[in-house]
C-alpha cells in the first residue's frame, strides 16, 4: 500500500507486512492520484467537492431571487455591480429572475442532489461496504466524473452568454423552451442547457452501470444480497432507476433540439408569436409529449435523489441507536416497491395538462400507492429509535431531522397526488413547499448525515462538533420557518414562478411573510457556508481519527486502515459471516460482519 | 457604507463562532471522549424536546396567523368539493403528522444515551409491519375514493345548458370569445392571426358562424348560477387558466384545446360583501411559466346576473363587425346598411332565461 496515502493518519493499526499482489504498489503522479484518478475514493471526493461548489452557486441564486420576492419594492445597487444589464437600477429584470429560478432548479436537482449525492456516496461506499477493491470498471468510473465535470463547465458557461442561460423553468417545457423569439433564455442558453444535460446523462449512466455491476458481481465471500447494508440496497435501486429513466430524458431533449434547429414539429403546433407577429409553419406536434418524456425521468429522478438519503439515514440511525435498523427485509422490500412504482406515477405531474381524466385517475391510484412503502419506512425508523441507546453525533442529528422533514414533506405529497386537490394546488406555493421539504431539505439532511458520519473514513479526521450542532439546529428550525408557512400561500392559490405579487388583489396579502421567509433563507444560507468552512478546514486541521472504527460500526469499511489506500485492504479482503445490524445483541455492543457465527447464533 | 458594516459584523460573528467551536473541541478532548459525548448528548437530547414543543406551538401559531388569509368559501360548485376533499385530507394527514412527529422527538429525548441505558435488540416484527402497512393502505384508499369521486364529477362532461366561452392565452394576456347568437363558434386557423388587422384569434371570415363571435380581452363575463364550459387554447406557449377563487385551473396548450367547466356561485358584488373587500375582483392568473410576462398576465372575471350579462353582451361589437368597419373607407354611411352585422337587438336567449326576445 503506498505510503503517501497514509501520511496524514497516525494509524495505530499495525500494518500487515504480508503484502498481497492485489495491492497496487506503483508510484502515482499528482495527476493520476488527484486529477485523473481511477480510485473510487478519490472520485467520490471529486463528486463531493464539485457538488459543494454547485450547491453554493445554486443556493446563492436562491438568495438573490428571494431578495426580489421578499423586498419587491427595493433596489440593490450592488446587484447591478455584479449582474450588470440583468439588474438595471439594482432590480432584477424579469429575464434575469426567470433565468435564476430556472438555473437554481437545474443545478440543485441534477448537479447537487444527483451528482453530488449519488456520485459521492455510491462511489465511496459501494466497494468498501461490499468488500471489493474498487469498482468493476475504475476507468468508466473516472469517466463518469469527467463527464460530470464537462457538463458542469457547459452549464456554468451558459450563465455568461449574451442572451443568458435557460429561463423557462427547470422543467423546460416547449414551446417556451423551443422558441427563442418567445423567451430570451430559449436562445443559445437553451442549447447550452441541452448539451450540458446530455453530458450529465452520460455521466449518470456510466456511474449507474458501474454501481449495479459492482454490487451484483464483486461482493466479497459471504456477502449475500441479504447481508448487504441498507446503504448498498438503496444505491443499487437508485442506479437501476437512473439507468432506466435518464435515457428517456435524453430522447426528449434530442427531439427538443430537433424542433429548435431542424424544423421538426415534435412539440410544436399552431403557434403565432406576438413579438415577431409571425405564424410558425409547424403543425401536428404536441407539447404534452415533451411533458411525458420529461416526467418519465422527472419522477424517478426525485426517487433517485431521496433513496440514497434514505439508505444513509437507516445506516447512521442504526449505528447511533446501538440496535438494528428495525425491519431490514421490510426496508429492502419498501425500497423495491418504491423503485417499481416510481416508474408508474409520472403523470401525476400532468393532472392539469388536459390529460384524459381516466388516465389521471389511474395515476392517482398508483401515486397514493407509493405512499405506503414510504410510510412503512418512517414507522421503521421510529421503531429503530424506540428503546435505543441514542448517541447524538452530528450524523445522527441529521438522520433524525431527515425523518421529521420527510414526514412533513411526504404528507403534503398526499394532498397533491390526489388529482382533485391538484387542480387547485398545482403550480402554487404548496407545490414549492412540498418539493423543497422532501428534496431541498430532507435529501440534503441525508447528505449532511452521510458527510458528517463518513468524513472520518474519507479524510482520517473529524469535523468540528460544535459547528455541526449549530449547523443542524439552525438549518432544521430555519427550514421549517421557511417552508411551513408557504403551504398557506399555496392554499391561497398563490402561483409559483411569479416575480412580483403586488399587481394581484388575490395574492398580495403575503408581503410580510415573503419578507420573513427571505430573511430566514439568508440566515440558513449563511449557516451552510459555515458547514462548507467546517468541511474544508477539517480536511486539513480537523481532530485526527485514532482508531479504525470510531463509531463502533459493523460494516466492512471500518475494517480498513484509517486512511485506506488503493485496493482498500492491505491484506486479504475480509470474509463476511453475518448481516450488518448486530448491535446490542446478546449483551454485546456490536458484532462486526466479519465475525463468524457463534454456536448459539442462527444463520442470518 | 452600511453594507460594509453589515458584512464586517457578519464576518466577526462567524470568526467568534469558529473560535468557540475550536475551543470547545479542545475542552472536549481534555474532558475525555466519554464525558464529552455524554454532555453533548444531554444538550442535544434536551433540544429535541424543546424543538418539539416550540415546533408544535409554531404550527398552531402559523395556522392562527394565516387561516384568515387563505381563501374563504369556494366560489364555485366544484370548488366546494375541492375544499371538502382538502378538509378530509388535512384531518387524516394531520393525525399522522402529530403522532409521528411527537413520537420522533419524544423518543429522541427519552432514549438518549445515559450511563445505564441498554439498547433493546429488536430486529423485526412481522405483525407490526402488517399493521402499519394495512392501516395506511386503508387511509389512502379512503382518500383515493373521495378524490376520484370528486375528480370524475369535476372532469365529467359539462351540463347541456352550459354556456361556452373560449379562452385563449398569449404572451402576455387573455383573449375571450363568445359564440354570439348562433351559439356556434366560427372556425379559425392560427395562420390567419393578425394583431394589426384586429384578428387576434385568426377567425375565418368565410365561415358565417364567425360573424357574430364576440372577442374581448382581459375581462371575461360569466353568469352566476349558470354552468360555464371554458374551451381553452393558446396562441404561442403553454399557459394556464388559474382561477383560485373557484379552485379551478387548466393548461392552455397551443395546438390542443382543453376544457374545464364549473358553476360560479357568487357574483362579484356578492363577493365584495362576503370578503369585506370593496376592491375584490375574481382574477385569472397564468399558472404555467410562459416567459418574462408570466407574473403580470392577469385576467379578470366578472360574475354577474343574467340580466347584467345580456346588457353587457349587447354592448359588444362582434369582431367581424369591427374588422369590416376598419376596412371600410371613411366616407361610407353608417353600419345599419351592412348586412353582415347581426341585428343587435334580436337576441335569442337560452331556455333558462325569463327575458323575452325583443326586436328593435
Amino acid at each position: 500500500m503506498s505510503n503517501e496515502l497514509t501520511i496524514h493518519g497516525e494509524s495505530v493499526v499495525s500494518h500487515d507486512v504480508h503484502i498481497e499482489h492485489d495491492v497496487h504498489h506503483h508510484h502515482q503522479s499528482f495527476i493520476t492520484k488527484y486529477v485523473f484518478s481511477q480510485d473510487h475514493k478519490m472520485i467520490c471526493k471529486q463528486f463531493l467537492i464539485t457538488g459543494i461548489i454547485w450547491a453554493i452557486i445554486g443556493g446563492l441564486m436562491s438568495v438573490v431571487f428571494r431578495l426580489q420576492l421578499g423586498y419587491p419594492d427595493s433596489t440593490f445597487p450592488w446587484l447591478e455591480d455584479i449582474l450588470g444589464k440583468w439588474a438595471k437600477g439594482g432590480k432584477l429584470t424579469p429575464e434575469a429572475y426567470y433565468a435564476l429560478v430556472t438555473m437554481h432548479g437545474t443545478i440543485l436537482v441534477f448537479f447537487v442532489l444527483t451528482g453530488g449525492l449519488s456520485g459521492t456516496f455510491a462511489n465511496f461506499l459501494i466497494p468498501l461496504q461490499i468488500g471489493a477493491r474498487d469498482m468493476a470498471s475504475p476507468f468508466l468510473n473516472m469517466l463518469s466524473y469527467w463527464f460530470f465535470w464537462m457538463a458542469s463547465v457547459v452549464m456554468i458557461s451558459s450563465l455568461f452568454i449574451e442572451t443568458g442561460p435557460a429561463s423557462g423553468g427547470w422543467t423546460v417545457y416547449p414551446p417556451l423552451s423551443a422558441l427563442g423569439d418567445a423567451n430570451l433564455g430559449s436562445m443559445s442558453g437553451m442549447d447550452f442547457w441541452i448539451v450540458g444535460m446530455a453530458l450529465f446523462v452520460i455521466s449518470a449512466l456510466l456511474g449507474g452501470l458501474n454501481y449495479i455491476t459492482t454490487i451484483l458481481n464483486m461482493r466479497t465471500k459471504g456477502m449475500s444480497m441479504t447481508r448487504l447494508p441498507l446503504t448498498i440496497w438503496a444505491l443499487l435501486f437508485t442506479a437501476i432507476l437512473g439507468v432506466l429513466s435518464f435515457p428517456v430524458l435524453l430522447s426528449g431533449l434530442i427531439l427538443l433540439f430537433f424542433d429548435r434547429h431542424f424544423g421538426t414539429s415534435f412539440y410544436l403546433s399552431d403557434i403565432f408569436i406576438t413579438s415577431t407577429q409571425m405564424a410558425l409553419p409547424n403543425e401536428g406536434g404536441s407539447p404534452v409529449l415533451f411533458q411525458h418524456l420529461f416526467w418519465f425521468l422527472g419522477h424517478p429522478e426525485v426517487y433517485i435523489i431521496i433513496l440514497p438519503a434514505m439508505g444513509l439515514v437507516s445506516e447512521v440511525m442504526a449505528i447511533n441507536s446501538r440496535k438494528p435498523i428495525f425491519g431490514y427485509m421490510a426496508m429492502v422490500g419498501s425500497l423495491f416497491a418504491i423503485t417499481i412504482l416510481a416508474f408508474l406515477v409520472w403523470a401525476h405531474h400532468m393532472f392539469v395538462t388536459g390529460l384524459n381524466p381516466f388516465l389521471g385517475s389511474v395515476f392517482v391510484l398508483l401515486t397514493l400507492l407509493i405512499a405506503v412503502p414510504s410510510a412503512i419506512k418512517v414507522f421503521n425508523w421510529l421503531t429503530t429509535l424506540w428503546r435505543g441507546d441514542l448517541q447524538f453525533t452530528p450524523g445522527m442529528l441529521f438522520a433524525i431531522g431527515f425523518v421529521s422533514i420527510f414526514i412533513s414533506g411526504g404528507l403534503t405529497g398526499i394532498f397533491i397526488g390526489n388529482s382533485t386537490l391538484d387542480i387547485h394546488l398545482h403550480d402554487t406555493y404548496f407545490m414549492i413547499a412540498h418539493f423543497h421539504l422532501v428534496m431541498g431539505v430532507a435529501a440534503f439532511f441525508g447528505m449532511f448525515c452521510g458527510v458528517y458520519h463518513w468524513f472520518p473514513k474519507m479524510f482520517g479526521r473529524y469535523m468540528n462538533n460544535t459547528m455541526a450542532y449549530i449547523h443542524f439546529w439552525v438549518t432544521l428550525a430555519g427550514a421549517y420557518l421557511i417552508f411551513w408557512p408557504m403551504h398557506y400561500e399555496g392554499l391561497a392559490g398563490m402561483p409559483r414562478r411569479y416575480m412580483d405579487y403586488s399587481g394581484w388583489s388575490s395574492f398580495r396579502q403575503f408581503g410580510a411573510l415573503n419578507q420573513f421567509i427571505t430573511d430566514v433563507a439568508m440566515v440558513v444560507f449563511a449557516v451552510q457556508l459555515m458547514f462548507v468552512f467546517n468541511f474544508f478546514y477539517s480536511i486539513f486541521k480537523g481532530r485526527r481519527v485514532t482508531s479504525t472504527n470510531p463509531w463502533r460500526a459493523n460494516t466492512l469499511e471500518w475494517t480498513t486502515p484509517i486512511r485506506p489506500g488503493h485496493g482498500n485492504w492491505p491484506g486479504e479482503i475480509p470474509e463476511v459471516h453475518r448481516w450488518a445490524y448486530d448491535y446490542g445483541k446478546d449483551e454485546r455492543d456490536f458484532i462486526p460482519q466479519t465475525e463468524p457465527l457463534g454456536s448459539n447464533e442462527q444463520h442470518h | 457604507m452600511s453594507n460594509i458594516f453589515l458584512f464586517a459584523i457578519l464576518l466577526l460573528g462567524f470568526v467568534i463562532t469558529f473560535q468557540i467551536a475550536k475551543a470547545s473541541e479542545y475542552v472536549g478532548i481534555l474532558k475525555g471522549e466519554k464525558k464529552n459525548l455524554e454532555q453533548n448528548n444531554r444538550i442535544n437530547g434536551f433540544l429535541m424536546i424543546v424543538f418539539l414543543v416550540l415546533g408544535l406551538i409554531g404550527v398552531w401559531w402559523c395556522n392562527d396567523l394565516f387561516k384568515g388569509r387563505i381563501l374563504g368559501e369556494a366560489a364555485s360548485d366544484h370548488g366546494q368539493k375541492i375544499d371538502q376533499m382538502l378538509y378530509i385530507t388535512i384531518s387524516i394527514t394531520g393525525v399522522v403528522f402529530f403522532i409521528t412527529q411527537i413520537l420522533l422527538f419524544w423518543f429522541s429525548f427519552k432514549y438518549q444515551h445515559t450511563e445505564n441505558r441498554k439498547a433493546y435488540y429488536f430486529p423485526h416484527n412481522n405483525k407490526l409491519e402488517l399493521i402499519w402497512t394495512v392501516v395506511p393502505a386503508i387511509a389512502l384508499t379512503v382518500l383515493v375514493g373521495f378524490g376520484l369521486m370528486y375528480w370524475f364529477q369535476i372532469t365529467g362532461d359539462a351540463p347541456k345548458n352550459a354556456m361556452e366561452v373560449e379562452v385563449t392565452g398569449k404572451q402576455f394576456n387573455w383573449i375571450f370569445r363568445y359564440p354570439g347568437k348562433d351559439n356556434v363558434f366560427g372556425k379559425k386557423y392560427y395562420r390567419n392571426i393578425s394583431d394589426k388587422d384586429n384578428n387576434m384569434l385568426g377567425l375565418l371570415w368565410d365561415d358565417e358562424h364567425s360573424h357574430d363571435d364576440i372577442v374581448v380581452s382581459n375581462t371575461m363575463y360569466l353568469i352566476v348560477g349558470k354552468p360555464v364550459k371554458l374551451i381553452i387554447n393558446s396562441r404561442d406557449v403553454i399557459h394556464d387558466v388559474g382561477m383560485a377563487a373557484f379552485r379551478m385551473k387548466m393548461d392552455a396548450v397551443p395546438g390542443m384545446p382543453t376544457t374545464i367547466w364549473f358553476t360560479p356561485l357568487f357574483t362579484t358584488v356578492e363577493m365584495k360583501k362576503k370578503t369585506g373587500d370593496p376592491d375584490f375582483e375574481y382574477e385569472i392568473s397564468c399558472d404555467q411559466i410562459c416567459g418574462r410576462g408570466h407574473y403580470s398576465m392577469r385576467g379578470e372575471i366578472q360574475v354577474v346576473t343574467e340580466e347584467e350579462f345580456i346588457l353587457w353582451r349587447a354592448k359588444q361589437q362582434p369582431n367581424y363587425t369591427e374588422v369590416m368597419k376598419a376596412k371600410e373607407p371613411p366616407s361610407t354611411p353608417v353600419a345599419g346598411k351592412d348586412s353582415t352585422v347581426a341585428p343587435a337587438a334580436k337576441l335569442k336567449l337560452n331556455t333558462t332565461s325569463k327575458l323575452v326576445a325583443q326586436t328593435k
